[in-house]
């Protein structure tokens, strides 16, 4: 643990003190329709820290140019910058060098690059694809379309109903006709956190690869591919901090390699010619056109921050306030709990009586409370559990008790208006 | 003044009651559960509206020179609010529909449910009123 992790421990109690870092995030203390914010929403986006808005800020101010191109100071500057940030995220989360960080627009375009650049070139007629059932719909369509662009099968491992998906029956769907397996690492609908490591195990044992969608981990767990042994990793810099329009795709550099690219243009190339055009080195290859600077340097910088905080201070801070969050809910009438998998980070899905979520999202938010309402992108999920939808409140290291006494006095009163 | 403009003034004079917005919720909630029965016949996706958070049903019939409309949500607020705009667009003529500005939502400080961004299937629902009155002009 670093000096500035130990400042912030309390020595009496062993608890960590979360509160200075709360203040670092200005749209906190914002109000929302007369009442103080209350956002309970950071696993659809989180909210950005003053170093990260300064960061982007002063990058815009004094150091913007294209990247990768440029002879003049600018475009080193801006350069240095945008190349720091690729460096802060191998750190970040262990991977062995920068040629294994793709830098994309989210988790989203990752997962897509995976499925078109890996698993289109191999998959035929009877190959598999493995998905389970409580993916975001950015782990489904991209597998549905390279299905259906190959005649491979999409295959659907079923959870059951804490919302856990069991090692056996990740096991049991591990045949010989499978091509890859692609799961989250933590759901964004159920917050269950899946046993990904000992999942890569089983799969490489059966010389299956791995992708994980690890969206929702990287913000709320410590987390290391190299120990992990994934293929690849996705996730998004909105939901860790940093503005829209990052986000990374970690790939073994030598399945990287072998891969085509995904998009063709600028920066991606070594030459071009009429006759044929040589590509770039890792990871430029998968990354064409001008990428998004200073998304990716305000990522570069949520990482710092968090990184100054400790992922482990995080995690524990989360868990703390995850296990308030769903002790309150159930001392109200009538509260259905939807996931209850017995590891979990930073998300409690449920149902009020039989208040629809939407109404219940906009009776909050006449109180100043932000809370995600619908199908959260995992249809699948709200089809298992027979619900048109939930209402989910989504932790980040903000978030405190008190933003969870907030919500359940928002959802007794929302519980008086819809009783009369 | 037309029905509709009429409609919505005796709208805005009734939420005038109101000078807090639980009682107006609730007010719009009680309108919604007296909506007249949606026919289950009718609650088919063919007449569904899609929005990301709540579900809309909806159908048009002609009546005479009229358009009658009936709608439901599975959302209590959302049956509100087509309470409210049944109240004002349905039995209608498809010129005054067409002719005349929904002034009640601003009056009423609803156009966070209706606007055209939200994707509650409310909208929807006011594009489909008017492409009905839009295609009964078109018709005559």
């Amino acid at each position: 643990m670093n000096t500035a992790q130990n400042s912030m421990q309390d020595d009496d109690t062993g608890t960590f003190d979360m509160e200075s870092y709360r203040a670092e995030f200005p749209i906190l203390s914002r109000e929302i329709n007369g009442c103080p914010l209350v956002y309970l929403d950071s696993a659809a986006s989180s909210q950005l820290p003053n170093t990260v808005i300064n960061a982007v800020s002063e990058y815009q101010k004094t150091k913007h140019a294209n990247v990768h191109r440029g002879v003049h100071t600018l475009s080193h500057l801006a350069t240095d910058a945008y190349e720091g940030a690729r460096d802060s995220i191998v750190d970040f989360i262990g991977a062995a060098s920068r040629s294994e960080i793709i830098l994309t627009s989210g988790t989203t375009e990752s997962i897509n690059l995976v499925a078109q650049s890996f698993a289109r070139p191999i998959l035929g007629s009877g190959d598999k694809i493995v998905i389970t059932q409580l993916e975001h719909h950015s782990n489904i369509v991209p597998w549905q379309l390279v299905c259906e662009q190959t005649g491979a099968e999409l295959h659907v491992i079923p959870i059951n109903e804490r919302g856990e998906v069991s090692l056996d029956d990740v096991v049991a769907a591990l045949d010989d006709n499978v091509r890859l397996l692609a799961v989250a690492y933590v759901s964004n609908a159920l917050g269950s956190i899946l046993p990904i490591k000992e999942i890569v195990k089983e799969a490489h044992d059966r010389s299956i690869p791995v992708l994980v969608d690890g969206a929702q981990a990287v913000p709320h767990i410590p987390v290391d591919v190299q120990d992990l042994d994934c293929d690849f990793f996705a996730f998004s810099g909105h939901k860790m901090f940093a503005p829209t329009g990052s986000g990374v795709l970690y790939g073994k550099e030598n399945i990287l390699e072998k891969m085509p690219p995904y998009k063709g243009g600028g920066d991606m190339i070594l030459e071009v010619h009429f006759e044929g055009t040589t590509y770039n080195e890792l990871p430029y290859k998968f990354e064409a056109g001008t990428p998004n600077i200073s998304s990716v340097i305000g990522l570069g910088e949520s990482i710092a921050f968090l990184t100054a905080i400790g992922m482990r201070n995080v995690y524990d801070h989360e868990n703390r306030v995850l296990d308030y969050l769903t002790s309150q809910l159930s001392t109200l009438d009538e509260m259905r709990l939807i996931g209850t998998a017995a590891k979990k980070a930073s998300v409690q899905s449920f149902m009020l009586a039989d208040i629809h979520p939407h109404d219940l999202g906009t009776i909050l938010d006449h109180q100043g409370v932000a809370i995600r309402t619908g199908h959260h992108c995992a249809m699948p999920v709200m089809d298992y559990f027979a619900v048109p939808g939930t209402a989910r409140a989504s932790l980040a290291l903000y978030n405190n008790e008190n933003d969870v006494d907030r919500m359940i006095e928002a959802l007794v009163k929302a519980r008086e208006v819809f009783r009369s | 003044m037309n029905e509709i403009e009429q409609a919505q003034q005796e709208l805005v004079e009734e939420f005038q009651f109101f000078d807090n917005w639980m009682d107006r919720y609730q007010y719009i909630i009680d309108l919604g559960r007296q909506l007249p029965k949606f026919d289950e016949s009718d609650r088919v996706d063919a007449n569904k509206i899609r929005g990301c958070q709540s579900q809309v049903w909806f159908t048009a019939e002609h009546c005479g020179d009229r358009i009658r409309f009936q709608a439901i949500s599975d959302a209590a607020i959302v049956s509100g609010l087509i309470a409210l705009l049944m109240r004002v667009y349905s039995n209608r003529k498809p010129a005054e529909i067409l002719s005349t500005t929904p002034n009640f939502v601003s009056a009423l400080q609803l156009e966070q449910h209706l606007s055209a961004t939200r994707s509650n299937g409310l909208s929807a629902m006011l594009k489909a009123i008017s492409e009905h009155a839009r295609a009964a002009v078109e018709a005559a």
